[in-house]
């Protein structure tokens, strides 16, 4: 799997959504799927997928798919 | 306030299986901690036994386990890891966090039980002290609390229970920042399991009233016979005591309780 297929596996998994809906403006909060618990949900997701640990301050800034990708890029995993 | 949403269906039922499930528990050479080590072993879980100092606690543990005819346990990587690590430090925390994350276990339970207690009146307790309880008991289990609700997420599956204290919630003369610290937990608890509820993640605290172990060793048997005076049932408790109380709270046999505290105390009055 590329690492973009990755990516989206996590959020269609954690949000339940269709992969459709994944863009880079996508923003938390921004539809009812990505609320507080989705993101908890999300963040286990990522790391699993990747196997990394997210800093706390990653996590909160984590607010859009892409934040997500040049969150991730400080952890190796180019796009 | 952060509303949670979205309860798991079926959530009561284990979603890792026995051989795969771990347990995290802090101050695991401690007195508490070692009992709570062999009950989980002796459930089948594996145990990540997180200490200070790995030379001294590793001996302490071997002996707590082959004096309850688990002579094997201490050399088998199978049925426990040992973590050496300061609670008070974040990036030791972290690391361990990340060796758990790469083992072959999945975390499935936490005691966050490492705790520290000094004793001096109002008047004589340093701000040093004060932060050092603080951090021990507080911080560090909140940061407990934070990395292993993450990795418990994943299998939406997971029961914390923290080590608070009667004088958390009674308070006691001389313990003014320990009760503070041992308060805050009970907050933490309740708040923790509220937002962790949808994830199947319960949340709970214990509160032991006099326990033999190291903290109250330096009693003189003066002090000892007045606190078992104002104990109900007559006597001091043991750490087996209160491990069987964090054991019920572990297992899927306490699936719908969350948030709460249950005190293990004989009915002490302070
Ligand atoms: N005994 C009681 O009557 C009683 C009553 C109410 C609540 N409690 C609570 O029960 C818990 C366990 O205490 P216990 O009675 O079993 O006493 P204990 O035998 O003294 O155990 C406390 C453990 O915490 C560990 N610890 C302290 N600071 C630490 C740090 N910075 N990093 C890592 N580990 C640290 C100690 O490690 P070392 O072995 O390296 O010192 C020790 O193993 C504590 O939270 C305590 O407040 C006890």
């Amino acid at each position: 799997m590329s690492t973009i297929e990755q990516l989206n596996a996590a959020f269609v998994s954690a949000l339940d959504i269709d992969e459709k809906q994944i863009s880079d403006e996508l923003a938390y909060n921004s539809i009812e799927e990505w609320d507080s618990t989705a993101h908890m949900i999300l963040i286990a997701e990522l790391e699993d997928q990747f196997d990394i640990m997210l800093d706390t301050d990653d996590i909160i800034d984590m607010s859009s798919v892409a934040k997500a990708k040049e969150i991730l890029q400080k952890y190796d995993i180019s796009f | 306030m952060i509303s949670a949403s979205k309860p798991i269906e079926g959530s009561s039922e284990p979603r890792v299986p026995l051989e795969q499930a771990a347990i995290l528990i802090t101050g695991a050479a401690g007195g508490i901690g070692r009992a709570c080590v062999i009950a989980c072993v002796k459930q089948g879980w594996h145990v990540f036994a997180a200490m200070r100092n790995k030379q001294e606690g590793q001996e302490r543990l071997r002996e707590a386990l082959q004096s309850s005819g688990l002579n094997n346990v201490a050399q088998s990587a199978d049925l426990l890891t040992l973590l050496e690590y300061d609670v008070s430090d974040s990036k030791q925390v972290k690391a361990a966090f990340a060796q758990i994350k790469k083992s072959p276990y999945e975390l499935v339970g936490l005691v966050n039980n490492a705790g520290l207690m000094k004793d001096s009146l109002l008047g004589m307790t340093s701000l040093d002290d004060f932060d050092m309880q603080m951090l021990v008991n507080v911080r560090a289990s909140f940061l407990h609390l934070q990395l292993a609700s993450r990795l418990m997420t994943k299998n939406k599956q997971g029961s914390i229970v923290n080590v608070s204290s009667v004088i958390g919630l009674d308070g006691a003369p001389g313990q003014v920042a320990y009760s503070a610290s041992k308060a805050a937990l009970l907050g933490m608890t309740k708040s923790a399991a509220k937002e962790l509820a949808p994830l199947n993640i319960r949340v709970n605290a214990v509160a032991p009233g006099f326990i033999n172990t190291q903290l109250t060793h330096d009693y003189s048997a003066a002090k000892r016979a007045s606190v078992i005076n104002n104990i109900a049932v007559g006597r001091e408790g043991q750490p087996e005591d209160v491990a069987a109380t964090i054991m019920h709270l572990l297992s899927a046999q306490s699936a719908y309780i969350t948030g709460q505290t249950i005190r293990i105390d004989g009915m002490m009055s302070i």
